[in-house]
């Protein structure tokens, strides 16, 4: 098991943003989280890193309890976010936002990683110079993605990594899942208001309402789940 | 002319510490987003330490010149790191998610503190120490004036432009530096990337208190006097370096500390000398109503 969330609670301010979450995430899978704005689904990515940190339950990584390991350790343990709103740092240039996903990476590997990364986004090899503040929304996007890479994360936690892009770039977006997942066995949790599209790329999912997984299931059982097709499918972004 | 290359020579000396200091607040400014009012004060401590290093070195009949130096430095820098620290952790990170306000309070106590506390522990007057380096170096000996650069006031620049280099070379090209810029941006980011957040803003404390030690030392030498005041107005000017030249912007305070020191000078050279500081504080006054981000700062609103 890469991941156990058991009955986890957190609050955020005075909000109680998760109410019991437990959820799974086996060694190789694509599991994706679908709800509504607000339901939690970031809360419950970031309570992953202890930000904010689980006020009942239980987190466990990769057989150890991080439930109570401060944020920084807990990513140096092999979990790597790509976050909304993909937090580049503007002011510094693509290359040195890619040496700060190696803050904590064996230093001996990174040649390989940055030529991997290049090989999977060519356009952030052509810019490495620039500043990333003055990339365009899906190349930050790429961006982001390859920083969480550069450190070899065990675990990718991807939050909203579709929201806002052209759609040539949400392709590209789905098809480095695919490709992240099938080639080189990456385990990945997803995040995404794209219900339809993450649920045929995921393995398993769970649905997320207000703080509470109301259902979970397999991508394809959830895709033909009523409650699903009316609330997140149909009308949306089907 | 030649009492113009003078003044010159004594405002470069001048800025060059105004500048030393000035990057310790630029520098916590673009971490944490506060002013640490205390900074003055710690340059003021630092200047007591290498007081106190002198007088050992005196009762121990050392007399190399380099030697003294180096020895006065490295105690001075150890130590106001030290401080430095000790300041950021009891003061600053107990208040660090509160509200803005609450450190720069905490801030202006904790620089009545040590204030209060030289005064009590090293008395209110002022502290002479032996004159360390004499003389120096005859640039032009005009009619009516001799240009004169002194041995202090050498090493004062040549110090200031090396750590400035080395300061640069250091934020722009290692990764410590890499990580301190990722913290100014993004902190949380910078923790979800494996980045210890706290370590890096007490590692930015020591290093602007580790600059104002340098800055104490020389002062010391420059001036062969201290009293336990001098941080509240160096610290001001210093600030006022910082905001001309743009807060939380490097080069800025470098430059702005020059500026500050120049203007100064001149100012006393050819103007009122009683009004020296007048000026330095129409300049803040000035630049925080015309150019409120600086010379070299940023703007405060970004694009998104």
């Amino acid at each position: 098991m890469m991941l156990t969330m058991e009955g986890v609670h957190a609050h955020y301010g005075h909000i109680h943003a998760l109410r019991g979450i437990d959820v799974e995430v086996q060694v190789g899978e694509i599991v994706t989280l679908i709800g509504a704005n607000g339901a939690g689904k970031s809360t419950l990515m970031m309570s992953l890193f202890g930000n904010p940190k689980a006020s009942a339950g239980r987190i466990v990584f990769d057989g150890e309890d991080i439930t109570r390991v401060h944020t920084h350790e807990i990513a140096r343990r092999g979990i790597a976010l790509v976050p909304e709103g993909r937090r580049i740092f503007p002011r510094m240039t693509v290359i040195e936002n890619l040496q700060m996903g190696t803050a904590h990476a064996d230093p001996a590997n990174y040649d390989a990683d940055i030529a991997r990364v290049f090989a999977m986004f060519p356009i952030l090899d052509e810019r490495k110079s620039q500043r990333a503040g003055t990339l365009s929304g899906g190349e930050q996007q790429m961006l982001a993605i390859g920083r969480a890479l550069m450190s070899r994360p065990k675990l990718l936690l991807l939050d909203e990594p579709s929201l806002g892009l052209a759609p040539i770039y949400i392709r590209k977006v789905f098809q480095i899942i695919r490709e992240l997942n099938r080639d080189h066995g990456m385990t990945i949790l997803l995040v995404e208001q794209n219900a339809n599209q993450a649920l045929r790329v995921a393995d398993r999912g769970y649905v997320l309402q207000h703080g509470e997984i109301t259902l979970a299931g397999t991508g394809a059982e959830l895709l033909a789940s009523p409650e699903v097709r009316a609330a997140y499918l149909e009308g949306g972004h089907a | 002319m030649a009492y113009a290359l003078q003044q010159l020579i004594n405002g470069l000396t001048l800025g060059a510490m105004y500048g030393l200091i000035a990057i310790g607040y630029t520098m916590v400014y673009g971490i944490i987003g506060m002013i640490n009012f205390a900074h003055g004060d710690i340059f003021m401590v630092s200047a007591f330490i290498a007081v106190t290093a002198f007088t050992i070195l005196a009762a121990a009949d050392v007399t190399s010149i380099p030697l003294a130096l180096t020895f006065v430095l490295i105690v001075s820098i150890f130590f106001t790191s030290a401080y430095g620290w000790a300041v950021e952790r009891t003061a600053y990170r107990p208040l660090r998610g509160s509200t803005r306000l609450a450190p720069l309070i905490s801030a202006i106590g904790m620089s009545i503190f040590l204030q209060n506390s030289v005064q009590l522990t090293q008395g209110a007057r002022v502290k002479p120490i032996p004159p360390v380096l004499e003389g120096g170096v005859v640039l032009w000996d005009a009619p009516g004036f001799t240009v004169q650069i002194g041995w202090t006031q050498m090493l004062i620049i040549v110090t200031t432009v090396v750590l400035m280099i080395a300061f640069t070379w250091m934020i722009t090209q290692t990764p410590f530096g890499r990580q301190q810029r990722a913290c100014e941006q993004d902190r949380t980011m910078a923790s979800l990337l494996g980045v210890n957040v706290d370590r890096t803003i007490s590692l930015t404390f020591m290093l602007g208190a580790a600059l104002a030690a340098v800055a104490g030392v020389m002062v010391t030498v420059y001036y062969g006097v201290v009293d336990f005041f001098i941080g509240f107005l160096a610290g001001i000017k210093a600030f006022t370096a910082a905001v001309l030249g743009g807060i939380g912007s490097l080069p800025g305070a470098m430059l702005g500390g020059l500026l500050i020191g120049l203007i100064e000078s001149f100012w006393a050279a050819y103007l009122w000398a009683e009004y020296k500081d007048v000026a330095t504080f129409s300049i803040l006054c000035l630049v925080l109503m015309l150019r409120p981000s600086g010379l070299l700062g940023r703007p405060e609103v970004e694009k998104v």
